[in-house]
């Protein structure tokens, strides 16, 4: 028995406000002509025009983007053979470390981590840019996809691999075939989780960056640390626009997909 | 052989990269700094062979462990970072339990969305929500405008630049992590329960706190975890929200390794905030663990 109670609604409404109502006013803002922010005075979009003109943005936004199409997609890879290592390789030798190092990242303080890859990096006198950003992403984003790949790795049917193995499936077969559908929701997941971990990250980022690579956190905390700026108003509109735009596609997509599913079931049945 | 491929490529790929750089950090935090490049001493040469690895070890001390506890803007600086972590904790609790109480009451055509719509700020850029707090807590910000034009104050407020402009900013970003956990716990409740216990003659108040609220507590434990963890060690929002007053561990290493170039010093600094934080997070994984044993 559900309940929808005046309490209920009260702290939905509340809640959900609380959540949205900054962000609303920070797109609201990035339309007004004003150069003094919190100063309302008329709708314009020159702030998106200065923005498209600002050479250091975009250079520092393309920066951004190749360290996390890269450090994502090789976090999957990394991250999918970890969680099948956790959750199918039973005892082996230091099981327990491993595991640790797969949680660990997870809550760790990202000064600490950002510290200790900087100075391994000069230990080893490895030079600072995008590449070592990209290690860094990689190493933190695997945990985060190891942990998504693995709870959907619990639930999985192993009857399915032993009935494709009867059917003459090598290993590998039976692993494209049957294994990585199945679990290809969970990767897909992992794979953005850390896609928008590497996009946001700052702290890490700074700590690993040296002078010549600028991401796009770096840029937009340098001058924010002066105060508030309409240009970055116009920014914060634009990737938020372009998160919800992502997320709300791939819940309709996914939606979609197990509504298919369903239906095929169903006729799957039916012909039985 | 196939398998051992697949151990072996994540295994080593943490070792060097998780590994390595923290045993890395604990040597240079027992480091002397030194004006050379690296900036300490010593450093492990071992081209010179035994003699060298032991003159290495005969270099290393815990000179900066005796700084840390001699200065005392570093111990203060742990405990107040563990305040204000608690404290914020707690009023994400507060804001947090509601909101997941009302979504697991939502009727089951709206929770889909609802659950989106918590999810939605968690893939937003963390930075830029805090940064959204900037503009409405400042001296002429939005906030101070509502409250004059009501009339409710008559000098803007300084919000902007203290502790509660902090609080605000953490419960703000953290407030997903509090909710899905505790979500995820009161909707699997039976709410046959509840009705057992008013039939048995509880108020609705005491049915929640006799049933509702103990039936959550793993969602509220992990909720909590899930905040003050990460919270303790926070960069981001007390150097953007917080004032000179605001004492956090996270921004006094920082500064200890961007503005004072004192490598040994921040690395002591993060040791220890790592052996401070180790007991919450091998609790945290017990909690896990037990869930888990108790789902499966």
């Amino acid at each position: 028995m559900r309940r929808v109670t005046w309490f209920n609604t009260t702290s939905l409404t509340l809640g959900f406000t609380f959540l949205y109502l900054p962000m609303l006013i920070l797109i609201v803002y990035s339309f007004n002509r004003s150069e003094l922010v919190t100063v309302w005075a008329g709708f314009s979009t020159k702030w998106y025009g200065e923005l498209i003109r600002n050479e250091a943005f975009l250079d520092a936004a393309w920066v951004t983007l190749q360290v996390a199409v890269v450090s994502s997609t090789v976090a999957t890879v990394l991250g999918t053979m970890a969680a099948l290592t956790m959750v199918r390789a039973g005892r082996f030798w230091g099981r327990t470390l491993f595991s640790g190092m797969i949680y660990a990242p997870l809550v760790m303080p990202e000064v600490i981590t950002g510290l200790s890859l900087l100075l391994l990096f000069i230990g080893i006198g490895l030079d600072r840019g995008v590449f070592t950003i990209i290690l860094a992403h990689t190493t933190f984003s695997m945990c985060y996809v190891s942990v998504v790949v693995s709870s959907r790795l619990a639930t999985f049917d192993r009857s399915l691999e032993e009935a494709a193995f009867d059917l003459g499936c090598s290993p590998g077969e039976a692993f494209r075939l049957v294994t990585l559908p199945i679990i290809a929701p969970a990767v897909i997941s992992g794979w953005l989780l850390a896609f928008t971990l590497s996009l946001d990250d700052l702290v890490i980022a700074s700590f690993t960056a040296g002078p010549s690579a600028t991401t796009l956190p770096i840029k937009i905390w340098s001058s924010i640390r002066l105060g508030v700026s309409p240009e970055i108003n116009a920014l914060s509109t634009i990737l938020i626009a372009i998160v919800a735009t992502g997320v709300v596609t791939a819940s309709l997509i996914t939606k979609r997909a197990s509504l298919r599913l369903q239906a095929e079931e169903r006729a799957a049945e039916q012909q039985a | 052989m196939r398998r051992f491929a697949l151990i072996v490529l994540p295994y080593a790929w943490l070792l060097a990269l998780f590994l390595v750089p923290f045993i890395i950090v604990l040597k240079i935090s027992l480091s002397d700094i030194a004006l050379s490049i690296p900036p300490y001493t010593p450093t492990l040469d071992l081209s010179a062979g035994w003699e060298g690895t032991k003159r290495f070890f005969a270099g290393l001390d815990f000179e900066n462990f005796v700084f840390l506890t001699t200065d005392d803007l570093y111990w203060k600086a742990y405990l107040s970072s563990l305040r204000i972590a608690a404290v914020a904790t707690f009023l994400t609790l507060l804001v947090g339990y509601p909101i997941a109480y009302g979504m697991a009451n939502a009727p089951d055509h709206w929770r889909p969305t609802l659950m989106m719509l918590v999810i939605l700020p968690f893939w937003t850029s963390f930075l830029i929500r805090v940064y959204s707090w900037m503009g409405i807590l400042s001296g002429e910000g939005y906030l101070n405008q509502l409250l004059l034009a009501l009339g409710a104050i008559s000098e803007p407020l300084t919000i902007l630049n203290t502790n509660i402009a902090v609080y605000i900013g953490i419960v703000y970003t953290y407030l997903p992590f509090m909710i899905l956990p505790i979500y995820a716990a009161l909707e699997r409740m039976d709410a046959s329960l509840l009705e057992a216990a008013e039939d048995l003659g509880c108020s609705r108040l005491t049915a929640f706190w006799l049933v509702t609220f103990p039936l959550s507590r793993n969602g509220v434990v992990a909720g909590c975890f899930l905040v003050f963890i990460p919270t303790v060690g926070e960069f981001v929002i007390p150097a953007l929200l917080g004032g000179s007053k605001t004492l956090m561990i996270g921004k006094v290493l920082w500064d200890e390794f961007f503005k004072n170039r004192d490598w040994p010093v921040a690395s002591a600094v993060a040791v220890i905030l790592l052996l401070i934080l180790i007991i919450p997070i091998v609790l945290f994984q017990r909690n896990e663990q037990k869930q888990r044993e108790a789902e499966g």
